[in-house]
Protein backbone atom coordinates (compact mmCIF):
# COMPACT_ATOMS: atom_id res chain seq x y z
CA UNK A 1 0.00 0.00 0.00
CA UNK A 2 2.94 2.21 0.70
CA UNK A 3 3.91 1.95 -2.71
CA UNK A 4 1.43 4.59 -4.04
CA UNK A 5 1.15 7.11 -0.74
CA UNK A 6 3.90 9.81 -1.71
CA UNK A 7 6.26 10.23 0.85
CA UNK A 8 7.31 13.59 1.81
CA UNK A 9 10.74 13.95 2.46
CA UNK A 10 10.79 12.90 -1.37
CA UNK A 11 8.36 15.03 -2.24
CA UNK A 12 10.95 17.71 -0.79
CA UNK A 13 14.03 16.89 -2.20
CA UNK A 14 12.42 16.01 -5.77
CA UNK A 15 11.26 19.50 -5.74
CA UNK A 16 14.19 20.89 -4.95
CA UNK A 17 16.46 19.04 -7.12
CA UNK A 18 14.04 19.55 -9.90
CA UNK A 19 13.34 23.52 -9.24
CA UNK A 20 16.99 23.87 -9.38
CA UNK A 21 17.54 21.83 -12.22
CA UNK A 22 15.13 24.11 -14.31
CA UNK A 23 16.39 27.46 -13.57
CA UNK A 24 20.02 26.02 -13.85
CA UNK A 25 19.30 24.52 -17.26
CA UNK A 26 16.65 27.09 -18.43
CA UNK A 27 20.07 30.18 -17.46
CA UNK A 28 23.05 28.57 -18.44
CA UNK A 29 22.01 24.96 -21.08
CA UNK A 30 19.00 25.56 -22.78
CA UNK A 31 19.21 29.16 -24.00
CA UNK A 32 22.70 28.85 -25.34
CA UNK A 33 22.03 25.55 -26.90
CA UNK A 34 18.52 26.47 -28.60
CA UNK A 35 20.23 29.85 -29.53
CA UNK A 36 22.58 28.17 -31.40
CA UNK A 37 20.31 25.63 -32.92
CA UNK A 38 18.05 28.50 -33.79
CA UNK A 39 21.26 30.41 -35.52
CA UNK A 40 22.44 27.41 -37.33
CA UNK A 41 18.91 26.91 -39.01
CA UNK A 42 18.64 30.38 -40.01
CA UNK A 43 21.94 30.52 -41.19
CA UNK A 44 21.33 27.42 -43.30
CA UNK A 45 17.94 28.95 -44.46
CA UNK A 46 19.42 31.81 -45.24
CA UNK A 47 22.56 29.75 -47.10
CA UNK A 48 19.75 27.59 -49.05
CA UNK A 49 17.76 30.94 -49.79
CA UNK A 50 20.91 33.10 -51.23
CA UNK A 51 21.58 29.26 -53.23
CA UNK A 52 18.16 29.68 -54.92
CA UNK A 53 18.73 33.62 -55.59
CA UNK A 54 22.19 33.00 -56.73
CA UNK A 55 20.65 30.30 -59.16
CA UNK A 56 18.10 32.83 -60.89
CA UNK A 57 20.59 35.17 -61.06
CA UNK A 58 22.93 32.90 -62.99
CA UNK A 59 20.81 32.00 -64.71
CA UNK A 60 19.34 35.66 -65.78
CA UNK A 61 23.61 36.42 -66.28
CA UNK A 62 23.80 33.36 -68.69
CA UNK A 63 20.49 34.75 -70.48
CA UNK A 64 22.31 38.08 -70.47
CA UNK A 65 25.46 36.42 -71.95
CA UNK A 66 23.63 34.78 -74.31
CA UNK A 67 21.66 37.81 -75.60
CA UNK A 68 24.96 39.65 -75.63
CA UNK A 69 26.70 36.60 -77.49
CA UNK A 70 23.88 36.82 -80.19
CA UNK A 71 24.41 40.54 -80.55
CA UNK A 72 27.85 40.03 -80.70
CA UNK A 73 27.55 37.50 -83.65
CA UNK A 74 24.92 39.39 -85.18
CA UNK A 75 27.38 42.58 -85.27
CA UNK A 76 30.25 40.39 -86.83
CA UNK A 77 27.99 38.96 -89.25
CA UNK A 78 26.81 42.22 -90.49
CA UNK A 79 30.36 43.75 -90.77
CA UNK A 80 31.45 41.05 -92.69
CA UNK A 81 28.63 41.76 -95.10
CA UNK A 82 29.60 45.08 -95.18
CA UNK A 83 33.13 44.73 -95.84
CA UNK A 84 32.07 42.07 -98.14
CA UNK A 85 29.94 44.13 -99.99
CA UNK A 86 32.64 46.85 -99.74
CA UNK A 87 35.41 45.13 -101.06
CA UNK A 88 33.20 43.26 -104.04
CA UNK A 89 32.47 47.08 -104.66
CA UNK A 90 36.16 48.49 -104.89
CA UNK A 91 36.93 45.43 -107.18
CA UNK A 92 33.95 46.22 -109.41
CA UNK A 93 35.36 49.82 -109.77
CA UNK A 94 38.77 49.57 -110.34
CA UNK A 95 37.23 46.91 -112.60
CA UNK A 96 35.46 49.76 -114.12
CA UNK A 97 37.94 51.97 -113.94
CA UNK A 98 40.44 49.72 -115.86
CA UNK A 99 37.78 48.88 -118.42
CA UNK A 100 37.59 53.20 -118.82
CA UNK A 101 41.27 53.81 -119.00
CA UNK A 102 42.00 50.84 -120.95
CA UNK A 103 39.26 51.38 -123.28
CA UNK A 104 40.33 54.99 -123.65
CA UNK A 105 44.11 53.88 -124.37
CA UNK A 106 41.89 52.29 -127.04
CA UNK A 107 41.14 54.58 -128.55
CA UNK A 108 43.65 57.10 -128.34
CA UNK A 109 45.73 54.48 -130.06
CA UNK A 110 42.95 54.02 -132.70
CA UNK A 111 43.13 57.52 -133.15
CA UNK A 112 46.35 57.53 -133.60
CA UNK A 113 46.47 55.06 -136.13
CA UNK A 114 44.07 56.17 -137.88
CA UNK A 115 46.22 59.70 -138.05
CA UNK A 116 49.11 57.42 -139.01
CA UNK A 117 47.42 55.60 -141.63
CA UNK A 118 45.90 58.81 -143.63
CA UNK A 119 49.49 60.34 -143.60
CA UNK A 120 50.56 57.18 -144.72
CA UNK A 121 47.90 56.85 -147.56
CA UNK A 122 48.21 60.53 -148.54
CA UNK A 123 52.03 60.24 -148.55
CA UNK A 124 51.84 57.08 -150.98
CA UNK A 125 49.06 58.56 -153.02
CA UNK A 126 51.12 61.51 -153.90
CA UNK A 127 53.91 59.00 -154.35
CA UNK A 128 51.70 56.95 -156.16
CA UNK A 129 50.68 60.03 -158.52
CA UNK A 130 54.33 61.17 -158.95
CA UNK A 131 54.99 57.83 -160.20
CA UNK A 132 52.64 57.30 -162.61
CA UNK A 133 53.05 60.48 -163.87
CA UNK A 134 56.61 59.46 -164.64
CA UNK A 135 55.00 56.29 -166.11
CA UNK A 136 52.78 58.01 -168.29
CA UNK A 137 56.22 60.29 -169.29
CA UNK A 138 57.84 57.41 -170.38
CA UNK A 139 55.22 55.55 -172.24
CA UNK A 140 53.97 58.69 -173.79
CA UNK A 141 57.68 59.23 -174.77
CA UNK A 142 57.69 55.31 -175.55
CA UNK A 143 54.48 55.87 -177.89
CA UNK A 144 55.24 59.12 -179.58
CA UNK A 145 59.46 58.63 -180.11
CA UNK A 146 57.67 57.25 -184.16
CA UNK A 147 56.20 59.51 -186.38
CA UNK A 148 53.81 56.57 -187.57
CA UNK A 149 52.61 56.38 -183.78
CA UNK A 150 52.54 60.35 -183.91
CA UNK A 151 50.30 60.19 -186.71
CA UNK A 152 48.15 57.31 -185.90
CA UNK A 153 47.19 59.55 -182.44
CA UNK A 154 46.35 62.59 -184.43
CA UNK A 155 43.86 61.07 -186.86
CA UNK A 156 42.65 59.40 -183.75
CA UNK A 157 42.21 62.57 -181.66
CA UNK A 158 40.84 64.24 -184.77
CA UNK A 159 37.83 61.18 -184.94
CA UNK A 160 37.16 62.13 -181.45
CA UNK A 161 36.25 65.71 -181.86
CA UNK A 162 34.67 64.94 -184.95
CA UNK A 163 32.26 62.98 -183.86
CA UNK A 164 31.96 65.25 -180.79
CA UNK B 1 22.55 -11.15 -36.18
CA UNK B 2 25.23 -12.91 -37.98
CA UNK B 3 26.19 -16.33 -37.59
CA UNK B 4 28.89 -15.79 -35.42
CA UNK B 5 26.72 -14.06 -32.73
CA UNK B 6 23.93 -16.73 -33.51
CA UNK B 7 26.05 -19.70 -32.59
CA UNK B 8 27.52 -17.81 -29.72
CA UNK B 9 24.08 -17.29 -28.37
CA UNK B 10 23.57 -21.20 -28.68
CA UNK B 11 26.50 -22.14 -26.78
CA UNK B 12 25.93 -19.84 -23.91
CA UNK B 13 22.27 -21.79 -23.58
CA UNK B 14 24.02 -25.33 -24.07
CA UNK B 15 26.50 -24.01 -21.27
CA UNK B 16 23.33 -22.82 -18.93
CA UNK B 17 21.45 -26.10 -19.51
CA UNK B 18 24.26 -28.73 -18.66
CA UNK B 19 24.13 -28.24 -15.02
CA UNK B 20 20.53 -28.61 -15.20
CA UNK B 21 20.79 -32.30 -16.68
CA UNK B 22 22.50 -33.38 -13.67
CA UNK B 23 20.80 -31.84 -10.92
CA UNK B 24 17.96 -34.01 -12.75
CA UNK B 25 19.85 -37.35 -12.54
CA UNK B 26 21.00 -36.60 -8.93
CA UNK B 27 17.20 -36.63 -7.98
CA UNK B 28 15.25 -35.30 -5.79
CA UNK B 29 16.61 -35.86 -2.20
CA UNK B 30 19.91 -33.81 -2.93
CA UNK B 31 17.76 -30.31 -3.54
CA UNK B 32 15.43 -30.98 -0.62
CA UNK B 33 18.96 -31.27 1.57
CA UNK B 34 19.59 -28.30 0.48
CA UNK B 35 16.56 -26.29 1.15
CA UNK B 36 16.47 -27.50 4.64
CA UNK B 37 19.63 -26.63 5.08
CA UNK B 38 19.21 -23.26 3.94
CA UNK B 39 16.35 -22.88 5.84
CA UNK B 40 18.11 -23.17 9.31
CA UNK B 41 19.80 -19.98 8.68
CA UNK B 42 17.88 -17.85 6.05
CA UNK B 43 14.44 -17.22 5.39
CA UNK B 44 12.58 -18.85 2.16
CA UNK B 45 13.00 -16.73 -0.79
CA UNK B 46 10.11 -14.42 -1.06
CA UNK B 47 9.26 -13.32 -4.65
CA UNK B 48 7.18 -10.37 -3.53
CA UNK B 49 8.98 -9.02 -0.42
CA UNK B 50 12.05 -9.09 -2.86
CA UNK B 51 10.74 -7.36 -5.76
CA UNK B 52 8.38 -4.70 -3.61
CA UNK B 53 11.75 -3.90 -1.51
CA UNK B 54 13.54 -3.15 -4.52
CA UNK B 55 11.08 -1.30 -6.25
CA UNK B 56 10.18 0.75 -3.33
CA UNK B 57 12.47 3.47 -1.25
CA UNK B 58 15.15 2.60 1.13
CA UNK B 59 17.11 4.33 3.58
CA UNK B 60 20.31 2.50 2.16
CA UNK B 61 21.95 1.16 -1.19
CA UNK B 62 21.98 -2.83 -0.94
CA UNK B 63 24.25 -4.30 -3.16
CA UNK B 64 25.07 -7.92 -2.32
CA UNK B 65 25.05 -10.33 0.67
CA UNK B 66 22.06 -11.15 2.81
CA UNK B 67 19.09 -8.34 3.56
CA UNK B 68 21.03 -7.61 7.20
CA UNK B 69 24.82 -8.23 7.39
CA UNK B 70 25.18 -7.48 3.85
CA UNK B 71 27.06 -5.18 1.62
CA UNK B 72 25.41 -1.93 1.60
CA UNK B 73 25.99 1.47 1.36
CA UNK B 74 24.57 3.07 4.76
CA UNK B 75 22.96 6.75 3.47
CA UNK B 76 22.44 9.56 5.79
CA UNK B 77 19.46 10.20 7.87
CA UNK B 78 17.92 13.59 8.25
CA UNK B 79 15.00 13.81 10.79
CA UNK B 80 13.15 17.04 12.17
CA UNK B 81 12.02 16.34 15.35
CA UNK B 82 12.40 19.03 17.87
CA UNK B 83 15.61 20.00 15.99
CA UNK B 84 17.42 18.58 13.43
CA UNK B 85 18.97 14.89 13.37
CA UNK B 86 21.54 13.33 11.27
CA UNK B 87 22.80 10.11 11.66
CA UNK B 88 23.95 6.99 9.28
CA UNK B 89 21.26 4.72 8.83
CA UNK B 90 23.00 2.11 9.79
CA UNK B 91 21.94 2.84 13.70
CA UNK B 92 18.82 0.91 12.14
CA UNK B 93 19.98 -1.48 9.90
CA UNK B 94 22.19 -2.54 12.87
CA UNK B 95 20.17 -1.86 15.82
CA UNK B 96 17.83 -4.53 17.53
CA UNK B 97 15.32 -6.36 15.61
CA UNK B 98 12.08 -6.30 17.72
CA UNK B 99 8.99 -8.97 17.00
CA UNK B 100 6.26 -7.85 18.25
CA UNK B 101 2.00 -9.14 17.90
CA UNK B 102 -0.34 -7.09 16.31
CA UNK B 103 -3.05 -6.16 18.71
CA UNK B 104 -6.09 -6.84 15.92
CA UNK B 105 -4.53 -8.92 13.88
CA UNK B 106 -2.47 -11.18 16.47
CA UNK B 107 0.16 -11.50 13.01
CA UNK B 108 3.73 -11.55 14.05
CA UNK B 109 5.67 -8.21 13.00
CA UNK B 110 9.32 -7.41 12.90
CA UNK B 111 10.64 -4.14 13.66
CA UNK B 112 14.12 -2.31 14.00
CA UNK B 113 14.64 -0.27 17.30
CA UNK B 114 18.01 2.16 16.37
CA UNK B 115 21.40 2.56 18.21
CA UNK B 116 23.71 5.12 19.18
CA UNK B 117 22.24 8.33 17.67
CA UNK B 118 19.18 6.81 16.52
CA UNK B 119 18.15 5.33 20.28
CA UNK B 120 15.07 7.39 20.46
CA UNK B 121 13.54 5.65 16.83
CA UNK B 122 12.33 2.63 15.28
CA UNK B 123 11.95 1.79 11.57
CA UNK B 124 8.92 -0.46 10.21
CA UNK B 125 9.25 -0.84 6.21
CA UNK B 126 11.11 1.80 5.70
CA UNK B 127 9.50 4.48 7.64
CA UNK B 128 10.69 6.08 11.14
CA UNK B 129 8.68 6.32 13.99
CA UNK B 130 9.52 7.68 17.29
CA UNK B 131 9.25 5.02 19.59
CA UNK B 132 6.55 5.00 22.44
CA UNK B 133 7.60 3.69 25.74
CA UNK B 134 10.80 2.06 23.71
CA UNK B 135 8.44 0.33 21.57
CA UNK B 136 6.17 0.35 18.31
CA UNK B 137 2.55 -0.81 18.57
CA UNK B 138 0.52 -2.67 15.62
CA UNK B 139 -3.21 -2.59 15.05
CA UNK B 140 -4.01 -3.72 11.65
CA UNK B 141 -1.24 -3.90 10.04
CA UNK B 142 0.05 -0.15 11.03
CA UNK B 143 2.11 1.57 13.23
CA UNK B 144 -0.44 3.25 16.42
CA UNK B 145 0.41 5.77 18.93
CA UNK B 146 3.69 6.95 17.55
CA UNK B 147 5.13 9.95 16.18
CA UNK B 148 6.27 9.97 12.66
CA UNK B 149 9.29 12.92 12.57
CA UNK B 150 9.50 14.41 9.88
CA UNK B 151 12.30 12.39 7.59
CA UNK B 152 14.16 14.47 5.45
CA UNK B 153 16.74 11.83 4.89
CA UNK B 154 18.81 11.32 1.90
CA UNK B 155 17.09 7.84 0.80
CA UNK B 156 18.58 5.28 -2.32
CA UNK B 157 15.71 7.45 -4.10
CA UNK B 158 17.32 10.61 -3.39
CA UNK B 159 20.74 10.12 -3.98
CA UNK B 160 19.60 8.75 -7.69
CA UNK B 161 17.84 11.64 -7.96
CA UNK B 162 21.04 13.85 -7.01
CA UNK B 163 23.16 11.35 -9.33
CA UNK B 164 20.72 11.78 -12.05
CA UNK B 165 20.92 15.39 -11.64
CA UNK B 166 24.45 15.84 -11.82
CA UNK B 167 24.78 13.79 -14.54
CA UNK B 168 22.53 15.65 -16.66
CA UNK B 169 24.27 18.61 -15.53
CA UNK B 170 27.30 17.37 -16.77
CA UNK B 171 26.71 16.41 -19.75
CA UNK B 172 24.33 19.13 -20.67
CA UNK B 173 26.89 21.77 -19.37
CA UNK B 174 29.46 20.06 -21.84
CA UNK B 175 27.08 20.32 -24.91
CA UNK B 176 26.33 24.09 -23.92
CA UNK B 177 30.40 24.39 -23.60
CA UNK B 178 30.43 23.00 -27.08
CA UNK B 179 27.86 25.52 -28.76
CA UNK B 180 29.33 28.87 -26.59
CA UNK B 181 32.98 28.11 -27.96
CA UNK B 182 32.10 27.05 -31.74
CA UNK B 183 28.96 28.91 -32.20
CA UNK B 184 26.43 27.93 -34.95
CA UNK B 185 28.02 24.75 -35.90
CA UNK B 186 27.14 21.33 -36.82
CA UNK B 187 27.74 19.35 -33.61
CA UNK B 188 30.07 17.24 -32.77
CA UNK B 189 30.62 14.65 -29.98
CA UNK B 190 27.76 14.42 -27.23
CA UNK B 191 25.87 17.89 -28.88
CA UNK B 192 25.25 15.66 -32.28
CA UNK B 193 23.49 13.09 -29.96
CA UNK B 194 21.61 15.73 -27.86
CA UNK B 195 20.81 17.52 -30.58
CA UNK B 196 18.36 15.59 -32.32
CA UNK B 197 16.46 15.07 -28.84
CA UNK B 198 16.36 18.87 -27.88
CA UNK B 199 15.47 19.99 -31.57
CA UNK B 200 12.49 16.79 -31.00
CA UNK B 201 11.22 18.28 -27.94
CA UNK B 202 11.18 21.97 -29.24
CA UNK B 203 9.80 21.14 -32.42
CA UNK B 204 7.60 17.40 -32.13
CA UNK B 205 6.62 18.36 -28.80
CA UNK B 206 6.19 21.93 -27.91
CA UNK B 207 6.13 23.57 -31.25
CA UNK B 208 3.13 20.83 -32.50
CA UNK B 209 1.25 21.41 -29.52
CA UNK B 210 1.14 25.00 -28.30
CA UNK B 211 0.55 27.30 -30.93
CA UNK B 212 1.27 30.62 -32.60
CA UNK B 213 5.07 30.71 -31.28
CA UNK B 214 4.27 30.78 -27.41
CA UNK B 215 5.88 27.51 -27.40
CA UNK B 216 9.49 29.05 -26.62
CA UNK B 217 8.10 30.33 -23.08
CA UNK B 218 7.68 26.62 -22.33
CA UNK B 219 10.23 25.21 -23.89
CA UNK B 220 13.05 24.95 -21.01
CA UNK B 221 10.04 23.14 -18.60
CA UNK B 222 9.03 20.42 -21.25
CA UNK B 223 13.35 20.19 -22.25
CA UNK B 224 13.73 19.31 -18.87
CA UNK B 225 11.13 17.45 -17.71
CA UNK B 226 11.76 15.50 -20.79
CA UNK B 227 15.82 14.88 -19.97
CA UNK B 228 14.64 14.37 -16.03
CA UNK B 229 12.37 11.57 -17.22
CA UNK B 230 14.33 10.16 -19.49
CA UNK B 231 17.97 10.30 -17.22
CA UNK B 232 16.42 8.76 -14.52
CA UNK B 233 14.45 6.11 -16.44
CA UNK B 234 17.71 4.86 -17.94
CA UNK B 235 19.30 5.21 -14.65
CA UNK B 236 16.38 3.02 -12.96
CA UNK B 237 17.54 0.27 -15.35
CA UNK B 238 21.13 0.01 -14.38
CA UNK B 239 20.77 -2.88 -12.16
CA UNK B 240 23.82 -1.52 -9.65
CA UNK B 241 24.74 2.04 -8.33
CA UNK B 242 24.56 4.28 -9.23
CA UNK B 243 21.60 3.14 -10.95
CA UNK B 244 18.65 0.68 -9.85
CA UNK B 245 16.75 2.92 -7.67
CA UNK B 246 13.04 3.10 -9.39
CA UNK B 247 12.75 7.03 -9.23
CA UNK B 248 10.79 7.57 -12.14
CA UNK B 249 8.22 4.85 -10.87
CA UNK B 250 8.24 6.14 -7.22
CA UNK B 251 4.61 7.68 -7.35
CA UNK B 252 6.13 11.10 -4.96
CA UNK B 253 8.76 12.26 -8.02
CA UNK B 254 5.43 11.32 -10.55
CA UNK B 255 3.08 13.59 -8.55
CA UNK B 256 5.57 16.21 -7.87
CA UNK B 257 6.11 16.48 -11.73
CA UNK B 258 2.67 15.81 -12.75
CA UNK B 259 1.42 18.86 -10.39
CA UNK B 260 4.18 20.89 -11.86
CA UNK B 261 1.98 20.52 -14.84
CA UNK B 262 -1.17 21.16 -13.78
CA UNK B 263 0.67 24.53 -12.13
CA UNK B 264 2.03 25.32 -15.25
CA UNK B 265 -1.38 24.19 -17.23
CA UNK B 266 -3.55 26.39 -14.69
CA UNK B 267 -1.21 29.93 -14.71
CA UNK B 268 -1.33 30.10 -18.60
CA UNK B 269 -4.92 29.14 -19.00
CA UNK B 270 -6.71 31.94 -20.72
CA UNK B 271 -10.33 32.89 -20.69
CA UNK B 272 -11.12 30.03 -23.19
CA UNK B 273 -10.11 27.61 -21.15
CA UNK B 274 -12.24 28.28 -18.50
CA UNK B 275 -15.46 29.07 -20.83
CA UNK B 276 -15.19 25.59 -22.03
CA UNK B 277 -15.03 24.41 -18.22
CA UNK B 278 -17.83 26.57 -17.15
CA UNK B 279 -20.12 27.27 -20.17
CA UNK B 280 -19.20 24.93 -22.38
CA UNK B 281 -20.16 26.05 -25.99
CA UNK B 282 -22.62 24.15 -27.71
CA UNK B 283 -24.21 22.10 -24.08
CA UNK B 284 -27.79 23.19 -23.24
CA UNK B 285 -27.71 25.54 -19.62
CA UNK B 286 -30.10 22.59 -18.35
CA UNK B 287 -26.72 20.08 -18.90
CA UNK B 288 -24.47 22.45 -17.16
CA UNK B 289 -24.79 21.85 -13.88
CA UNK B 290 -23.77 17.91 -14.72
CA UNK B 291 -21.20 19.23 -17.28
CA UNK B 292 -19.02 21.72 -14.62
CA UNK B 293 -18.33 18.84 -12.45
CA UNK B 294 -17.06 16.61 -14.74
CA UNK B 295 -15.22 19.21 -16.51
CA UNK B 296 -13.22 20.26 -12.96
CA UNK B 297 -12.90 16.67 -12.11
CA UNK B 298 -11.20 16.94 -16.18
CA UNK B 299 -8.84 19.41 -14.38
CA UNK B 300 -7.43 17.04 -12.20
CA UNK B 301 -7.56 13.98 -13.93
CA UNK B 302 -5.25 14.65 -16.82
CA UNK B 303 -2.19 15.35 -14.36
CA UNK B 304 -3.19 12.59 -12.38
CA UNK B 305 -3.11 10.29 -15.57
CA UNK B 306 0.57 11.38 -16.12
CA UNK B 307 1.35 10.85 -12.60
CA UNK B 308 -0.15 7.00 -12.86
CA UNK B 309 1.13 6.60 -16.19
CA UNK B 310 4.55 7.25 -15.54
CA UNK B 311 4.67 5.63 -12.04
CA UNK B 312 2.99 2.42 -13.36
CA UNK B 313 4.82 2.08 -16.47
CA UNK B 314 8.35 2.00 -14.84
CA UNK B 315 7.53 0.35 -11.34
CA UNK B 316 6.03 -2.26 -13.73
CA UNK B 317 8.99 -2.51 -15.82
CA UNK B 318 11.35 -3.16 -12.59
CA UNK B 319 9.08 -6.25 -11.63
CA UNK B 320 8.90 -8.16 -14.62
CA UNK B 321 12.76 -7.70 -14.79
CA UNK B 322 13.22 -8.60 -11.06
CA UNK B 323 10.40 -11.49 -11.21
CA UNK B 324 11.87 -12.96 -14.99
CA UNK B 325 14.93 -12.96 -12.12
CA UNK B 326 13.35 -14.25 -9.70
CA UNK B 327 12.76 -17.63 -11.74
CA UNK B 328 16.38 -19.09 -10.79
CA UNK B 329 15.92 -18.45 -6.95
CA UNK B 330 12.44 -19.91 -6.30
CA UNK B 331 13.57 -22.80 -8.33
CA UNK B 332 16.87 -22.41 -6.48
CA UNK B 333 19.05 -23.57 -9.89
CA UNK B 334 21.18 -21.13 -11.81
CA UNK B 335 20.10 -23.66 -14.50
CA UNK B 336 16.92 -21.85 -14.90
CA UNK B 337 18.93 -18.37 -16.26
CA UNK B 338 19.27 -20.33 -19.56
CA UNK B 339 15.05 -19.33 -19.57
CA UNK B 340 15.28 -16.06 -16.99
CA UNK B 341 18.48 -14.12 -18.16
CA UNK B 342 17.19 -14.08 -22.04
CA UNK B 343 13.76 -13.36 -21.35
CA UNK B 344 14.84 -10.54 -18.76
CA UNK B 345 17.24 -9.25 -21.13
CA UNK B 346 14.42 -9.15 -23.55
CA UNK B 347 12.57 -7.14 -21.09
CA UNK B 348 15.24 -4.94 -20.68
CA UNK B 349 15.43 -3.71 -24.10
CA UNK B 350 11.63 -3.10 -24.26
CA UNK B 351 12.26 -0.90 -20.84
CA UNK B 352 14.67 0.75 -23.22
CA UNK B 353 12.07 1.96 -25.32
CA UNK B 354 9.71 2.71 -22.47
CA UNK B 355 12.27 4.23 -20.78
CA UNK B 356 12.14 6.75 -23.92
CA UNK B 357 8.38 6.42 -24.73
CA UNK B 358 7.47 7.33 -21.28
CA UNK B 359 9.58 10.94 -21.46
CA UNK B 360 8.25 11.89 -25.01
CA UNK B 361 4.95 10.75 -23.50
CA UNK B 362 4.88 12.97 -20.26
CA UNK B 363 6.54 15.67 -21.94
CA UNK B 364 4.04 15.25 -24.82
CA UNK B 365 1.26 15.64 -23.08
CA UNK B 366 2.25 18.18 -20.57
CA UNK B 367 2.58 20.11 -23.84
CA UNK B 368 -1.09 19.09 -25.21
CA UNK B 369 -2.03 20.33 -22.02
CA UNK B 370 -0.63 23.87 -21.58
CA UNK B 371 -1.41 24.27 -25.58
CA UNK B 372 -5.01 23.41 -24.57
CA UNK B 373 -5.48 25.97 -21.90
CA UNK B 374 -3.61 28.64 -24.28
CA UNK B 375 -5.86 27.74 -27.25
CA UNK B 376 -7.99 31.02 -28.56
CA UNK B 377 -11.78 30.30 -29.34
CA UNK B 378 -12.33 29.59 -33.21
CA UNK B 379 -15.74 28.82 -34.07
Amino acid sequence: MDLIIPDFGLLFWTGLVFICLLFVLTKFIWKPILSAVNEREEKITEALELAVKTKAEMQTLQAENQNILKEARAERDSIVKEAKEIASKMVADAKDNAKKESEKVVVAARQTIEAEKSAAIAELKSQVATLSIEIAEKVVRGELDSSDKQKALAEKLVGDINLN
Amino acid sequence: MSLKNRLNFLYIILIAILPLSNVFAAGKNNSELKNDDKKSHEKEFDVSEMIMHHIKDAHEWHLWGPEHGGTAVYLPIILLDNGLKTFSSKNFYDGISKTTVDKITNASVDYLIGVGPAAEYAMFHEKIYKLNNGELTFEDGHVHGSIKPWDFSITKNVLSLFFGATLILVIMFSVAKFYKRNGAVAPKGLAKFLEPLVVFVRDDIAKANIADGKHTKYLPYLLTIFFFILFNNFLGLIPILPGGANLTGNITVTLFLSVCTLIITLASSNKNYWKHIFATPGVPIALLPIMIPIEMVGIFTKPFALMIRLFANMTAGHIIILALISIIFINQNAAWGALSVPMALFISVLELLVAFLQAYLFAMLSALFIGAALEEAHH
